[in-house]
């Protein structure tokens, strides 16, 4: 298992490389195993660094540049570290007749990134998305798994202190 | 095979069943446009270029994925139709970079001939599509994803025929693009420089990395001696760029143009593939006879050296430690000739024209200077060289024959057929046999290893001894071919693997045609050749005997070694355990 040393003399060790070998075991014998093992990969490690996706196209015996093009296909895959949270803003028609892009607006100032920016602190990513099913509550959004319905961006920054 | 009817602009076809509506409108004489079909890769239907009107389909169907069926009744030339067409074509062109004079396609782009048959004459679209740098990281190839029109032959050529995968499509909707994993550059992930995309390319996307600007500057360069060496594959179809057909043997008029380019002397690859069989016939007959690695692999294809060191390590002490002709040639030259002449060997440019991409790499491998420099300075393809005489200005086709210049242009038929799949395996063989048996050869050809098989196989007796061999090519077919050895327990003693499909006479530098009747026409220049000399065995090249009394010694001595032996190395695919150090370190380190 591979471990270093930290500044502070504690020993770090990272057995994500051997979960991910489980994960790829897990499924490799089913068809259309890449697709489940990035899911899973990506849970694990935040993102598919290229490292991640190498070694789950050497272990498929696929190749790197077809791993890379299923994870650059699929939006919800992503190549960089994104925030502890996920803000998915619903730009969808009914939520955008009713003020989503000014939501949008409300989240940028508040975070001080761009859409599809993750804040310094890396607490939260800023996303935006086409529908969310849920068209009655718009504007619409969704931090991590809690949905927010009729959301004004006024209220912004108190809903924002939840995740604090 | 069942046959079905249908109408196809009002006449009735006969087309087997299974077979598509374009396939069977070919076949009548009806030539509906594609862009993304092409024989040697298969339809996707992605560029809708193709589309004909069919009875009580709804919408237009893609004729390249259509199959045909019994009374199907088909439009391929309504109004419809050619409005579809049309404005699938304006799309492509709309974000296409409208630079086709400077473009080194122009004049043989197949989307230029598309918008020209579809009588497109004004740009009705125009869009701007974020602009990329064109990845020059390989030697071999070159890639403008500007010029991209996303039809995905390269990509089926690369996986499928190849079995390589170095691109794929990546991103989606608008943002797609043909990539390398990570876009790196193609030269920098596990292309093995084949060159097999730039000859389905339809437009300027991927081309050979150009050298003809290094050649010109040679040739015109006083303190040089420019000497120039072609593969036997050149002369069986550089005629094709000069509206020839293909099938036109041209080595005389080949030698000519070259001496009219201006280089100091005109070698012929085939005399160093003369050489290789010495070599590799003492390796096989001493591994034969030692005990050593069998089956022994040939080692003229540096596509599939790069192939067999980054996928299947396993059987690199198989590979022969022979060098490519190409590079013996290229020792040869800067030692041999160089001491001959006088001359330093740096103060020559050795020139290569190859059928392959591959060789402009293998040509910069370190491994490669035996003479103390480059042994080989410059490779152009076939096409480029194609392109240096319509610069010059010189008439090919009416060219007057000439002839290789000695001692290095003398060569036997065996060295001759090297340039088609089987032809190294039947040059050893024809040497190996009378060596090991003492006795001459009845009938020289052995036809049981020609052909277009993917895999082939033949058994021959030499005396007491029954040599099994093989001969892989494309490397599709050479990775399906491994997966089934077992490096130390095959029943094969020799295998012959080359890169492309059909051998170097479909090479990746090779005129643009990747059609099997084309192929067997190229095979056959180079087979009548080799009829048509008065040496056919590699071993009776009085030059080549020479070569080795005057300078070599005998076949494996030590200066061979020095200047035909290489050796190989595993090539990493996987940075990950190293990665993977790296990002715990950078971890604890943050």
């Amino acid at each position: 298992m591979p471990t270093a040393t930290c500044r502070c003399g504690e020993t770090i060790v990272d057995d994500r490389w051997e979960k991910l070998d489980e994960i790829i075991e897990k499924h490799r014998a089913k068809q259309g195993a890449l697709i489940p093992i990035l899911h899973e990969a990506q849970e694990l490690f935040g993102c598919l660094s290229e490292d991640v996706q190498l070694k789950v196209a050497h272990a498929l015996g696929i190749s790197p540049a077809e791993v890379y093009g299923v994870a650059t296909f699929y939006s919800f895959f992503t190549l960089k570290p994104r925030g502890k949270h996920k803000i998915a803003v619903c730009l969808g028609t009914a939520c955008y007749v009713r003020g989503a892009s000014e939501l949008v607006r409300a989240l940028k100032e508040e975070l001080g990134v761009e859409v599809n920016g993750t804040t310094k602190d890396g607490r939260f990513t800023l996303e935006v998305v086409r529908c969310l099913g849920a068209c009655g509550l718009a504007p619409v959004m969704m931090i991590g798994d809690n949905v927010y319905g009729r959301v004004k961006p006024e209220k912004i920054p108190e809903i924002l202190k939840e995740y604090q | 095979m069942a046959k079905v009817k249908l109408t196809i602009d009002g006449r009735e076809i006969e087309a087997e069943q299974g077979s598509t509506v374009l396939e069977a409108a070919r076949q009548a004489g009806i030539d509906i446009p594609t862009l993304c079909y092409h024989p040697a890769v298969g339809p996707s239907g992605a560029c809708r270029v193709c589309v004909v009107e069919v009875e009580r389909a709804k919408t237009l169907v893609a004729s390249c994925v259509y199959p045909v069926a019994e009374g199907l009744v088909v439009k391929t030339n309504s109004a419809r139709v050619r409005n579809a067409r049309k404005t699938v074509v304006e799309l492509l062109i709309s974000t296409h970079p409208q630079d086709c004079l400077c473009c080194d396609r122009n004049g043989r782009c197949e989307l230029q001939a598309l918008a020209n048959r579809l009588g497109i004459r004004t740009e009705r679209f125009r869009a701007q599509k974020p602009q990329r740098e064109p990845d020059a990281s390989s030697v071999s190839i070159y890639r403008d994803q500007n010029k991209c029109v996303l039809c995905g032959r390269c990509v089926t050529m690369c996986r499928d025929i190849q079995g390589v995968g170095a691109i794929s499509f990546a991103y989606r909707g608008q943002r797609t693009l043909i990539s390398p994993s990570f876009e790196h550059g193609v030269g920098e992930v596990e292309c093995v420089n084949c060159g097999q995309c730039t000859k389905v390319c339809p437009v300027g996307a991927i081309v050979e990395k150009d050298e003809t600007g290094a050649v010109w500057d040679a040739l015109d360069n006083p303190g040089l001696t420019v000497v120039v060496q072609v593969a036997p594959a050149v002369r069986a179809a550089l005629g094709e760029e000069f509206g020839m057909a293909p099938g036109t043997s041209v080595t005389g008029k080949l030698v000519r143009a070259l001496h009219m380019l201006g280089f100091d002397a005109v070698f012929d690859t085939q005399f160093s593939a003369d050489l290789t069989i010495m070599e590799e016939g003492h390796e096989f007959l001493s591994r034969l006879k030692s005990g050593g690695k069998l089956p022994l692999l040939t080692s003229c294809s540096p596509g599939w050296i790069k192939y067999c060191e980054t996928f299947h390590p396993e059987f690199l002490d198989n590979i022969s430690t022979c060098k490519s002709p190409q590079q013996m040639m290229g020792a040869v030259i800067k030692s041999y000739y160089a001491k001959a002449k006088g001359l330093k060997p740096e103060n020559i440019f050795s020139v290569s024209v190859m059928p392959c991409t591959a060789k402009k790499y293998e040509a910069r491998r370190p491994e490669m200077r035996a003479s103390g420099v480059q042994d080989v300075d410059a490779v152009l393809t076939t096409r480029e060289l194609a392109k240096m005489i319509r610069m010059a200005g010189i008439d090919f086709a009416n060219l007057e024959d000439d002839d290789f210049d000695s001692p290095l242009g003398e060569s036997s038929g065996a060295g001759t057929i090297f340039g088609v799949t089987g032809g190294v395996m039947e040059a050893a063989l024809r040497s190996v046999y009378e060596i090991v048996t003492k006795k001459p050869l009845a009938d020289l050809e052995f036809t049981q290893v020609r052909g277009f098989e993917g895999v082939r196989e033949a058994e021959i007796a030499m005396g007491s001894t029954r040599v099994k061999v093989a001969i892989v090519h494309g490397l599709g077919n050479a990775g399906r071919f491994l997966a089934g050895l077992r490096p130390g327990d095959s029943p094969y003693h020799f295998v012959e693997v080359m890169a492309c499909p059909g051998g170097c006479i479909m090479g990746g530098g090779q005129p643009l045609s990747l059609e099997q009747d084309v192929a067997e026409k190229r095979a056959s220049v180079l087979y009548q050749e080799d009829r048509n000399k008065a040496v056919r065995k590699s071993h009776e090249n009085i030059a080549v005997r020479r070569l080795y009394d005057e300078f070599l010694g005998k076949p494996g001595s030590e200066l061979a070694h020095k200047l035909l032996h290489t050796t190989y190395g595993e090539r990493a695919r996987a940075r990950v355990e190293e990665a993977r150090r790296q990002a715990v370190i950078g971890a604890a380190g943050a």
